[in-house]
């Protein structure tokens, strides 16, 4: 609707061209990236390890560069003059080439490594033997496809971090919150689990060998986490593979819930969670591309659930499968497991239903119903038919499906893939199942809200349009509510842009957490009174 | 069934509609020429910077109003005739109400200067005026230079929408420190320094002489009252201050002041018919605040008012404690209660203002001389829980009580760094006190005991 480009240019322009600064760091970020563009080719550079550092760091320089050209010359505030001419960040031509371009790399990541150079036996070719040098130094193994996207993402997380700091270099809030992913990106997603494999074999792990293991990286968003390869692995390596094992599960039922209770999901997902970093650096030109509308928040609500049912489906199906019958071996039998799933989410289901019906919708309720009724079902199913495939499926089958649909097309493919498309958080929002549970948490049992400053608002919508989980904000704001919803991650933008200081996010006793006004602050106290009486 | 009629689709008109639909089932139909759809005027800017395209400034999706049974036509009231209780809508177009809400906001004033009507020349108010603005001034080939006239908060927005896309800006202010007609002077002159830093060539105690036209009808340049200088340009901003949208209605039966004249019960001299918003005047100012206030939130309180007069509950426009806010480029402002410039202070008002050394930040806290008594707020680049100087004003609280409980009222985001101590200093320094500061509480806040 904007009628700023009037003319009849196929081209358009840009409001502002790149500054001769900006041409030169965007040359050196390309030499990088072609650098590893014709690796992946199958150039093959002489002195790896040198190659491979001046690829990275001409990326990272020339980012960080076009960062400080870009932001540093001007003063410290919100700097979002533009964002809807760009084509790039207004779902625009370039837009729609960096999605295919993505979308493509993940294809390729995840279906067709061998393009990228993985060889089964003998030494790595392409652009995964670029990266061989730098995982020998920590690992001490040759790299895999997935080292190379690692080393990959945590750069592009630095870089773009950095980029995010200067950008809101005012709000101490977004500054602290950024070094923290970009903490826990390096030293826990990257470093700490390739020195962790430098441990396989050694006498602190009695000679067995640990799985790969990002320690902030919980169920369900590891959904592997509990394969029976790695519950091998865990246990055969001593103490230490024990801990690492009660650790993965005092995440999902202690640590989780307690940081959620005092200070909402932010604290995982926009605060430690890889994915999330990504989103909120490199994602963070296309945060608005979100959809608002009430239909998306309707599809998102059904999705982003039945993958959660997914999940668990899968993961009590693979579980079932390596347990043994014999009580004498194990206390833990098939049968015992089942048992306590069918417990455990009845516990959770009635108890919510008991205390918190009345803040679900009446969607809410019956999809809630319907999921329980049906996993209810099948266990039960199961019990009465006698031994067999616990969810009518082979758990094979359901971890395959799972780990193909949701783990690569869903939370690669399209979450990563589309960002310049659909918006940075799209896999957070419709796909990723524990910010579902978070959000399942942080709305029914949390001090997290963000408060509505009374009046204040002036409904101008820049807290909907900038909010990367598409929560219509404004919708809250102007009727003098907080705002309280399972999908907020808590990234505080809204906060930052509104030009009239109406939102904070911040963590309070749970009395009068959720209140809509009828009748703003500002009027009449009595008019107030007795249009707000509940 | 009774049918209600609204003109006018901003804020005022549509918090009527909603209110009235929440209360009854009375027919309701909002008629404006300016959009199809309800969207916030305080936003417009941010589409021509382009944080927003237009339909994000539409704080409802499309269906809302067919699904909440509100008819709207786009059309120009060009007729009220109230005897029969009809309006004419582009002269043909026949409506009838049982009650009519005029909601018809304001107009950018022009004061007769010489010129004010060519090209090139505009206010800032309507979508209208963006259209437009959109072809005077697209970008810094097409608009060499832009010169805007009127310092207020209009003025301000439209040098910052210029700046966004690097046109060059001189700005003329009467006022000798930018609004120092509402703004104490130590707050006023922050400003003033904010807006240079921005590249805005600010021209303060200046007046506007006359507008030069080329041979096209076209805005070619203007001359200053003082100097006599002439400054070429392609756009001239008029943003001194807007006067309400009444000219349709002075042919009614409607008592016309500098608006339409409104008791305090927002109902006009005629019966059935109520005006509310930018558009109403009231006949005596109501405590410190203008008869006319073209204000967001007092638009969206005489709605919210209006609404419950319609539906029965007769009801007195009553609004309580004063509060506004606005953004000046980077630093953003709110004020709750009453602190005045110089030219308006009171008799009895006492000002203590402090102001950061090196950042854009400070406060100003204004109490009643003899006796101490809270009687508003000033902040710039921190921001303040509403709520809470809300409930201080009510309960009269003295203004060593608010500086007392400072850390309670902060709203800024987490780990902002607050400037308590060194405020609490210097007002202690300044009245020769010894107040400490308490801690934040959320006991005090959300009121548990």
């Amino acid at each position: 609707m904007s009628t700023y480009d009037n003319s009849m240019a196929l081209t358009g322009q840009p409001p502002v061209a790149l500054s001769r600064n900006q041409k030169l760091a965007t040359l050196i970020g390309m030499f990088g990236l072609a650098i590893i563009l014709l690796a992946s080719f199958n150039v093959n550079f002489p002195n790896k390890a040198i190659w491979l550092s001046i690829a990275l760091s001409s990326i990272s320089f020339g980012t960080i560069w076009f960062s400080w050209d870009a932001y540093m010359h001007k003063h410290p505030g919100i700097k979002n003059d533009g964002v809807w001419f760009k084509s790039i960040s207004s779902q625009g031509f370039w837009g729609w080439i960096a999605g295919i371009a993505l979308t493509g790399f993940y294809i390729i990541l995840y279906f067709f490594p061998e393009y990228l150079g993985l060889a089964a036996k003998g030494n790595n070719t392409g652009v995964i033997a670029l990266f061989d040098p730098l995982s020998r130094a920590l690992s001490g193994n040759p790299a895999s496809q997935w080292f190379v996207y690692g080393t990959l993402y945590t750069v592009a997380i630095l870089a773009f971090g950095i980029k995010f700091l200067w950008k809101y270099r005012h709000n101490r809030y977004e500054r602290i919150r950024t070094f923290s992913v970009m903490f826990f990106q390096t030293a826990f997603a990257f470093i700490i689990p390739e020195l962790m494999a430098r441990l396989n074999g050694s006498s602190v792990l009695n000679g067995g060998s640990l799985p790969y293991y990002d320690l902030k990286n919980m169920w369900p968003l590891n959904y592997y986490n509990f394969e029976g390869y790695r519950i091998k692995g865990f246990l055969s390596s001593g103490d230490i593979g024990f801990a690492m094992l009660i650790f993965g599960i005092a995440t999902i039922f202690i640590i989780s819930p307690i940081l959620t209770y005092r200070f909402g999901k932010r604290w995982y997902c926009s605060w430690v969670c890889g994915c999330g970093g990504l989103a909120e650096t490199v994602g963070d030109p296309f945060r608005q591309l979100s959809d608002k509308t009430v239909k998306a928040w309707k599809i998102e609500r059904w999705v982003v659930h039945s993958v959660v049912v997914f999940v668990t489906l899968m993961t009590t199906a693979v579980i079932y499968s390596y347990l043994g019958n014999d009580t004498s071996k194990y206390w833990l039998t098939k049968s015992t497991f089942l048992i306590g799933v069918a417990i455990l989410l009845t516990l959770v289901f009635t108890g919510v239903m008991i205390f918190k019906r009345d803040e679900f919708k009446k969607d809410a309720k019956y999809g809630a119903i319907g999921y329980f009724v049906i996993i209810m079902a099948l266990i039960g199913f199961h019990f009465f038919s006698g031994d067999g495939n616990v969810f009518l499926f082979k758990s094979e089958t359901l971890r395959k499906s799972y780990s193909f649909l949701i783990g690569s097309i869903f939370s690669g493919v399209i979450g990563t893939g589309f960002y310049p498309v659909l918006g940075n958080r799209v896999w957070c929002r419709f796909g990723c199942p524990m910010a579902a549970i978070l959000g399942f948490q942080q709305r029914l049992f949390s001090r997290f809200r963000i408060t509505t400053n009374g009046g204040q608002c002036i409904s101008c919508g820049n807290c909907s349009t900038y909010c990367e989980m598409g929560i219509d904000v404004r919708a809250y704001a102007q009727k003098g509510e907080n705002i309280v919803r399972s999908s907020c991650v808590g990234c505080g933008i809204c906060s930052a842009v509104c030009p009239r200081g109406v939102l904070k996010l911040e963590n309070g006793p749970l009395k009068g957490r959720i209140d809509s006004n009828q009748v703003l602050l500002g009027n009449d106290v009595d008019l107030m009174k007795l249009v707000n009486q509940k | 069934m009774e049918n209600i009629v609204i003109i006018g689709n901003g804020i005022a008109g549509v918090s009527a509609a909603r209110h009235i639909r929440k209360l009854s089932d009375k027919r309701i139909i909002i008629i404006s020429a300016e959009t199809d759809y309800f969207f916030s005027r305080t936003a417009l800017m941010y589409v021509y910077m382009g944080h927003m395209k237009f339909d994000h400034i539409q704080p409802y999706e499309n269906w809302f109003w067919e699904k909440n049974r509100i008819e709207l036509v786009r059309g120009y009231v060009t007729q009220v005739d109230t005897d029969n209780k009809q309006l004419l809508v582009d002269g043909s177009r026949a409506f009838h109400y049982d009650k009519l809400i005029l909601a018809t906001g304001s107009k950018p004033n022009k004061f007769g200067w010489p010129g004010q009507d060519l090209h090139g020349v505009q206010g800032l108010y309507s979508k209208q005026d963006l259209d437009l603005l959109e072809v005077n001034a697209p970008n810094k080939e097409v608009c060499k230079r832009a010169v805007i006239v009127g310092g207020g908060l209009i003025g301000i927005e439209l040098a910052e929408m210029l700046r966004s896309r690097d046109i060059p800006v001189t700005f003329l202010v009467r006022e000798n420190s930018f609004w120092n007609g509402v703004l104490p002077d130590g707050e006023s002159q922050m400003i003033n320094e904010h807006i240079t830093e921005h590249h805005i060539d600010l021209r303060l105690g200046t007046n506007l002489n006359e507008i030069i036209a080329d041979n096209h009808g076209r805005v070619k340049a203007v001359r200053i009252e003082e100097t006599n200088e002439v400054l070429e340009c392609d756009l001239v901003g008029l943003t001194a201050g807007v006067t309400p949208n009444v000219e349709f209605l002075r042919s009614s039966k409607i008592e016309i002041g500098r608006g339409i004249k409104v008791n305090r019960f927002l109902e006009t001299n005629i019966a059935d018919v109520y005006a509310i918003g930018d558009c109403a005047e009231q006949h005596e100012p109501i405590g410190n605040r203008r008869p006319i206030e073209a204000v967001w939130y007092t638009g969206r309180m005489m709605g919210e008012t209006v609404a419950q007069t319609i539906c029965d509950n007769r009801t007195e426009y009553k609004p309580g404690h004063w509060f506004n806010s606005a953004k000046f480029l980077d630093i953003e402002y709110q004020t709750y209660g009453w602190v005045f410039g110089k030219k308006g202070k009171q008799d009895y008002e006492e000002q203590f203002h402090w102001r950061h050394p090196s950042h854009k930040v400070c406060v100003t806290i204004s109490f009643h001389k003899e006796t101490g008594l809270f009687l508003g707020i000033n902040t710039f680049g921190i921001r303040m829980r509403h709520e809470l100087f809300d409930r201080w004003l009510t309960e009269e609280r003295t203004a060593d009580y608010v500086i007392e409980h400072l850390a309670d009222a902060n709203f800024d985001p987490e780990f902002y760094k607050q400037y308590k101590k060194e405020i609490v200093a210097q007002y202690n320094s300044d009245f020769g006190k010894s107040i400490t500061t308490k801690k934040k509480s959320s006991k005090r806040i959300f009121q548990f005991n």
